[in-house]
């Protein structure tokens, strides 16, 4: 049995699997894993921050490499990939936001590389990260209200 | 034993007194580097606040160049945006285009021809490699030495003539293909790319020979601009940026794509972080491409001439999610791809690595005076393409 409390500098792929669903029952569902990469889904938005941390502090992995948002329609959804620079692991979550509650915990404090991610994805599709130290526009110009990556968002010939 | 005593900067009274506080004080204040800023190399601002000399904050600004390059993917049948990929960035065109053909073969589930990952390799590394000289040259003219300039732009014109040869472009090459690549190799390819390398490889020991006896260029990049390695690695930066400051991680060895689990090279990784170190992993990353690409064509010449380059693939991919990372000339790109079944996709993400780096020019320049800026920021290879997207 292992230790879910333990630092992990270089855990392996099935050992990323056990602690996350231990350490999480109920919470991580770990849907896929490969060579080098774990797909595993948030079940509830608000347990975001607590895997991260987890993830960034026990399994060692330094580095996000990536935060972003997709539209799929009936929701939002928000996928990280997080990145351990010993084994090059890369685990892949994605937790669902329903459209009328668009809040997901920074996980900015954590990675200060997800910083301009989540500032990106704010402004492309309005998800709104709490406790962000600086949600601004990045992009796209301080006068813009709208969220263009969103479906809703029409390109020319896209009608 | 006499000892001479320092007189030169060894003053009685600390500088405020010196100066008269009343009379010559400054205040902090912001100064505006960019957007055209002969440093900035392309559109974007960095604000600076400076305290006499020295930088005490600093915040870039970024934005000019966005034109909505994911949304507009979202609107193409997918070999479309092969050439959309390609103006990603000019200078690391063929990578762009081979991460992207990678991730949909990924969504699709099929495997290239061997022959195909090895031309990519030779593709990808003559990209690097130019790219680097790119970089080489402007950094000669961001720290006034404009021979390193002219020295680079040449070697540069040797890769691209190789560009040429294999599939008849410069630049934006539009070359490989989802399946494979456009077309084989030409008949004397591998000649010229031996013949290539070796020269070059002389002629970077007489750039390498330039700079270092230059005691203005190496003092305006040691000992500036340290971070360590856990500041780099929770800023997110990638890349030569990344390896000069004691991260030892390389995509292409540590995660390794296509075949370049099948290649033997070492990755330079130096634990100074600072400036020069930086520069120092870019120039010994050039040595290791060469290497690279001479065992690629050995691996190309070994599979003949017949070998296939390229499969048929079916136009709609099945819905899902994919994505791939590639070690870029820059750092750690990733596209991320969500099909739905069509022959669009339905959202395609780019990670580019310059993204990230210049959001954590912060740290970088912090405390470094501000003559030294240019320096610091030419070793993360600025590119507002990819950034901006």
């Amino acid at each position: 049995m292992m230790d879910t409390e333990a630092i992990y500098q270089e855990p392996s792929v099935s050992e990323i699997k056990h602690l996350l669903e231990n350490k999480f029952k109920g919470k991580v569902a770990v849907s896929k894993t490969d060579v080098r990469r774990v797909h595993a889904e948030i079940l509830n938005k608000e347990d975001v921050f607590e895997v991260c941390n987890y993830i960034h502090d026990n399994l060692t992995f330094e580095h996000c490499s990536m935060v972003m948002g997709a539209d799929m329609i009936d929701h939002l959804e928000v996928i990280y990939l997080l990145t351990n620079y010993y084994s090059g692991t890369v685990i892949e979550i994605f937790a669902k936001l329903p459209l009328d509650d668009l809040h997901v915990h920074s996980v900015a404090l954590i990675w200060e590389g997800a910083n301009w991610h989540e500032r990106e994805t704010f402004e492309l599709f309005g998800i709104i990260f709490d406790e962000h130290p600086k949600l601004k526009r990045l992009l796209t110009p301080d006068t813009y209200t709208f969220f263009p990556f969103r479906k809703s968002y029409k390109l020319r010939g896209q009608e | 034993m006499m000892v001479v005593e320092n007189t030169i900067d060894t003053f009685d009274s600390p500088p405020e007194e010196r100066i008269g506080k009343d009379k010559y004080e400054t205040d902090a204040m912001w100064i505006y580097m960019g957007p055209q800023h002969p440093f900035s190399h392309g559109l974007w601002t960095l604000k600076v606040r400076v305290d006499g000399e020295i930088v005490t904050d600093a915040e870039p600004v970024i934005g000019y160049l966005h034109r909505g390059w994911e949304k507009e993917a979202e609107n193409r049948e997918y070999p479309k945006i092969i050439p959309m990929a390609d103006r990603l960035c000019y200078s690391a065109s063929m990578t762009y285009t081979h991460l992207y053909c990678m991730t949909v073969e990924k969504a699709l589930g099929i495997e290239v021809p061997e022959k195909a990952e090895y031309i990519r390799i030779v593709a990808d590394e003559i990209c690097r490699i130019q790219s680097h000289l790119m970089w080489l040259a402007a950094v000669g003219t961001d720290l006034g030495n404009l021979t390193i300039f002219l020295w680079g732009m040449r070697e540069r014109e040797y890769w691209l003539d190789l560009n040429v040869r294999l599939c008849g472009q410069r630049m934006t090459t539009n070359y490989p293909r989802i399946g494979g690549v456009r077309n084989d190799t030409t008949d004397i390819f591998d000649r010229d790319v031996m013949r290539c390398t070796e020269r070059f490889e002389k002629a970077l020991w007489d750039i390498i020979d330039m700079i270092d006896s230059s005691s203005v260029y190496v003092s305006r990049m040691k000992g500036i601009s340290r971070l360590t390695r856990e500041q780099c690695a929770n800023l997110g930066v990638t890349g030569p940026a990344m390896r000069g400051c004691g991260v030892d991680f390389d995509l292409r060895r540590d995660d390794p794509y296509g075949k370049y689990e099948n290649i033997d090279f070492e990755v330079p990784v130096l634990t100074e972080g600072d400036t020069y170190a930086r520069y120092m992993v870019r120039i010994e990353e050039m040595f290791q491409s060469c290497e690279i690409i001479r065992q690629a064509i050995r691996k190309i010449n070994a599979l003949g001439k017949n070998a296939p380059y390229r499969l048929k693939v079916p136009s709609k991919v099945p819905a899902g999610k994919a994505f791939c990372k590639l070690e870029d000339p820059r750092g750690e790109s990733l596209m991320y791809l969500i099909s739905d079944g069509t022959d669009k996709p339905f959202r395609l993400k780019v990670r580019a690595p310059l993204f990230t780096n210049i959001s954590a020019s912060r740290p970088m320049v912090k405390g470094v005076r501000v003559a030294d800026v240019p320096a610091v920021m030419a070793m993360i290879d600025v590119c507002m393409g990819e950034t901006d997207r």
